[in-house]
């Protein structure tokens, strides 16, 4: 299987963390970043990683089913995540929830019909003190309004990057 | 930019630098006397470092306040194996999101926390279990260990004294259970975040079976204002056998919901009056969750109490995480628990089967008498069912679930009968609230 020079160089990188007889330690780091190149955790990335870091494809099978951000179905281009747990709750969380699944007509874990956008309600991504809170793929966007939702929503289903929707408080990579 | 405006009645210690220009940048770091202490330490034997970590009075930052110093000590002096430093950037209890500031604000003072540790149990590695939602913060937290290694603090000769350490990034892929010590080191290893057996602890046999000081973000940041400062200063801050400052994350019902660092045994209506700016649109306070999801529930009338781990044992709930989740009285507390109920649910690991099997029927329990279905006997079988998994799991996650329904179903038994006899939720209007 190959990967782009950057995924090479990052796994290098894991690979050479941890004790040389203690490879499997990389896998999780591995799988994780090998996500957003490949797309999902497909058997192929599976036996790739297992054979990298010594150990068979069951082994690494088991440890994917256990982690709620490893997914074996492809996701949208934007993975929009939205939090309901207790801090976000209490301040509008659901509401934006049922908004977006209204407004794009999936539900959790569904892609839109062009693939850009997918939803995922999401447990407590540590942004409580700044609810209700959203994450787009690995960016976080606090504080959210259900206006501010829209046209995150809106734009990124127009095919815009978040860089070009100006309209949330957003922390980025 | 921060996320929320500092408040005047903060003692700001840990995140004195916080708003400071490239905070996160070694030159800031530098300027404002940073790696001093750890060149202190250098000076000092691991027995000293210890003493004076054990005089501070600094529990962990995590929620199981253990004392730090002690923990320390069980690491053996002797070992053939090599001894490591984890810290536990895993933060995932609903209600906490101080280490993320942590991190992004001062990474280098976690940096001199892990070395000033490695110094006092002799360990040459360090790693840093970063959840996986934080992935900017792992750019950050990459970018500072880049820095300290160009400055010499990092390495196989760190200042040309002769120390070796090292520090690496891990990053985590989803799951709270990771939080627990024994599973962060289990998926640390590659493996699904079951938790261990204990004894052993992870002071004698922690990562790859060898000796592991393990600890939560915020307690390493500790270390270095405690080394540079004193055990005794930062000990004086806080109240007897609660030393120093920690940070709290207000959430919820509060005008200015945000991340604070007070003094330990600050009080908590205080907290949510001056600090938090009083409850939002005037409403009277309901509950408050005092240190993330797993703590038993305050009613109101419980709140004028200081803020440190003995005082709210006494009060039987826990200082917890440092999550102070405020509701006020429009919010129905069955819904609440429900809530909760669900996120423990989702997260058992489904390794011990009171723990997998009680959450699962709890949420179950709760979805359908919120619903409406309830009847009398569910209410007591809900306390039931939460009792019998008190105790009877491997890792707290059990206990975490139990605790806040055990609460909330005592103390709100009046809520849960107003829901019974298909009697729509009473405060299904007013809890939909629009954010301001």
């Amino acid at each position: 299987m190959t990967f782009s020079p950057e995924m090479e160089a990052r796994f290098e990188q894991f690979l050479n963390k941890y004790p040389p007889e203690r490879r499997r330690s990389a896998m999780i780091p591995m799988l994780i970043y090998a996500q957003d190149e490949v797309g999902s955790i497909t058997d192929e990335l599976v036996a790739e990683v297992a054979r990298r870091v010594g150990v068979t494809p069951l082994q690494v099978n088991e440890v994917v089913g256990f982690y709620s951000m490893l997914h074996r179905k492809p996701l949208g281009k934007y993975h929009v995540q939205i939090c309901t747990n207790i801090s976000c709750l209490l301040v509008g969380g659901v509401e934006l929830w049922e908004r977006a699944c209204h407004k794009l007509g999936i539900g959790h874990k569904e892609v839109t019909a062009n693939g850009l956008v997918s939803l995922e309600e999401v447990e407590c991504m540590g942004a409580c003190s700044w609810a209700p809170a959203v994450e787009v793929n690995y960016d976080f966007y606090h504080d959210v309004t259900p206006e501010q939702l829209d046209k995150l929503i809106d734009g990124l289903m127009a095919g815009k990057t978040p860089d070009e929707i100006d309209a949330v408080k957003r922390v980025s990579c | 930019m921060l996320y929320n405006q500092p408040h005047p009645l903060e003692v700001r210690l840990l995140t004195r630098r916080f708003g400071l220009p490239n905070s996160q940048s070694i030159d800031t770091y530098l300027a404002t006397d940073g790696y001093k202490a750890f060149e202190k330490s250098l000076g000092m034997s691991p027995d000293e470092i210890i003493n004076e970590v054990k005089a501070s009075g600094l529990r962990g930052r995590g929620g199981a306040g253990f004392p730090t110093g002690l923990k320390w000590s069980f690491v053996p002096k002797q070992s053939s194996k090599p001894k490591y430093i984890m810290v536990n950037a895993d933060e995932s209890e609903p209600g906490t999101c101080k280490d993320r500031l942590l991190i992004e604000y001062d990474p280098h003072q976690l940096i001199e926390g892990i070395l000033i540790a490695g110094l006092a149990v002799g360990a040459q590695q360090g790693y840093i279990y970063i959840r996986g939602e934080y992935r900017y913060l792992i750019g950050v937290m990459d970018k500072a260990i880049a820095e300290a290694y160009a400055h010499g603090y990092l390495g196989d000769n760190i200042l040309g004294r002769g120390m070796r350490f090292h520090i690496s990034t891990h990053s985590g892929a989803g799951a709270y259970e990771c939080g627990e010590e024994s599973a962060l080191l289990e998926s640390f290893e590659g493996k699904r975040g079951n938790p261990r057996i204990r004894p052993p602890f992870p002071a004698v046999a922690g990562a790859y079976a060898s000796p592991t000081v393990l600890n939560n973000v915020e307690t390493f940041c500790a270390v270095p204002p405690i080394i540079l400062q004193g055990g005794a200063y930062f000990a004086g801050l806080g109240t007897p056998k609660n030393g120093g400052t920690r940070l709290f994350c207000l959430s919820g019902h509060v005008n200015k919901p945000g991340v604070y660092e007070l003094p330990m045994g600050f009080n908590l209506m205080r907290m949510i009056n001056e600090v938090g700016g009083g409850m939002r649109g005037g409403k009277k306070l309901k509950a408050v969750i005092p240190g993330g999801s797993s703590c038993p529930v305050l009613k109101a009338e419980e709140c004028d109490l200081a803020m440190d781990y003995d005082t709210l044992a006494a009060a039987k709930s826990m200082l917890g995480s440092g999550g102070v989740v405020i509701m006020d009285e429009d919010t129905c507390m069955v819904k609440a628990a429900l809530r909760i109920m669900r996120f423990y649910a989702h997260e058992s690991c489904g390794w011990c089967i009171p723990c997998r099997e009680g959450t699962t029927w709890l949420r179950k329990l709760l979805q359908r008498f919120h619903d409406g279905g309830g009847t009398r006997s569910d209410i007591v079988l809900i306390g039931d069912l939460s009792r019998n998994m008190l105790g009877r799991t491997f890792c707290p996650l059990g206990d975490a679930a139990a605790l806040p329904t055990i609460s909330i179903v005592e103390k709100w038994r009046d809520e849960f009968e107003a829901h019974l006899n298909g009697v729509p939720c009473p405060y299904e209007k007013t809890s939909r609230l629009v954010t301001a």
